[in-house]
């Protein structure tokens, strides 16, 4: 699976995407999240407030309780400050 | 049948007078009686800005923008809806973000244009970051309660 950062995520993680094989128990956008802050120091950095994250499936807005499986590119970001 | 609104994510700079042009021509044929354009433009913030870098999903960033002035044009009677939003570097004095809602009548020209910067600041992915006059780059610009609750007012209503 495709995961791809942005902003102050992507600093933080210190890549802009990545390829990641999800271990089985990782169903939902919370269960990603959690299992990727106890990858290391740098993710642990980027997510230590999970809540804040927002994450888009295959560039859709989606809420952390959203089922993972079947997606093919997931993006975390935080915030967003346009306009 | 709402009409199909017009959005593009671009660097270079935003002609709002042929934004404002192409409006005219979309929605004139005598319909239109209201035009409400808004340009969002980078501020120095008291001289310490030397510019906004705004880093965007490419694709997603269409898609959201679409999307926002698509609810626009379901929601209000307009005749012409085009919004434009900038990525990359942007300098103080320069616009970000130009949007333009035609109507035959006032009121939903207003409304529409508001409601589409709401819903844009909230929903599409872009995020502003500060490159300071001393030529450091500052931190990444933090998201406003107060957007969220401006979005949220078109929720209640």
């Amino acid at each position: 699976m495709k995961l791809v950062y942005f902003a102050w995520v992507r600093e933080r993680i210190g890549t802009d995407h990545e390829e990641v094989e999800l271990p089985t128990g990782v169903v939902t956008v919370s269960d990603l999240l959690h299992w990727l802050k106890g990858r290391g120091e740098n993710y642990a950095h980027a997510l230590q407030a999970p809540e804040v994250i927002r994450v888009a499936i295959d560039q859709e807005h989606v809420s952390h309780s959203e089922p993972i499986a079947g997606a093919s590119e997931i993006a975390l970001f935080p915030p967003m400050t346009g306009g | 049948m709402s009409i199909d609104p017009s959005v593009a994510i671009q660097a270079g700079r935003i002609d709002l007078a042929a934004e404002i042009a192409a409006i005219e021509t979309e929605g004139a044929f005598g319909a239109m009686g209201g035009l409400v354009t808004f340009s969002g433009y980078c501020r120095d913030e008291g001289g310490r800005l030397k510019a906004l870098e705004l880093e965007h999903y490419p694709g997603m960033a269409e898609r959201e923008l679409a999307k926002v002035a698509g609810l626009a044009a379901e929601r209000w009677p307009l005749l012409a809806c085009r919004a434009v939003h900038r990525h990359g570097l942007i300098l103080p004095g320069e616009e970000i973000v130009f949007v333009g809602c035609a109507s035959a009548h006032r009121t939903a020209a207003f409304e529409a244009a508001s409601f589409l910067m709401d819903f844009l600041k909230t929903r599409a992915p872009f995020w502003k970051r500060e490159h300071l006059v001393d030529g450091t780059i500052g931190g990444w610009v933090e998201a406003k309660a107060s957007d969220d609750q401006a979005a949220a007012r078109w929720e209640a209503s």
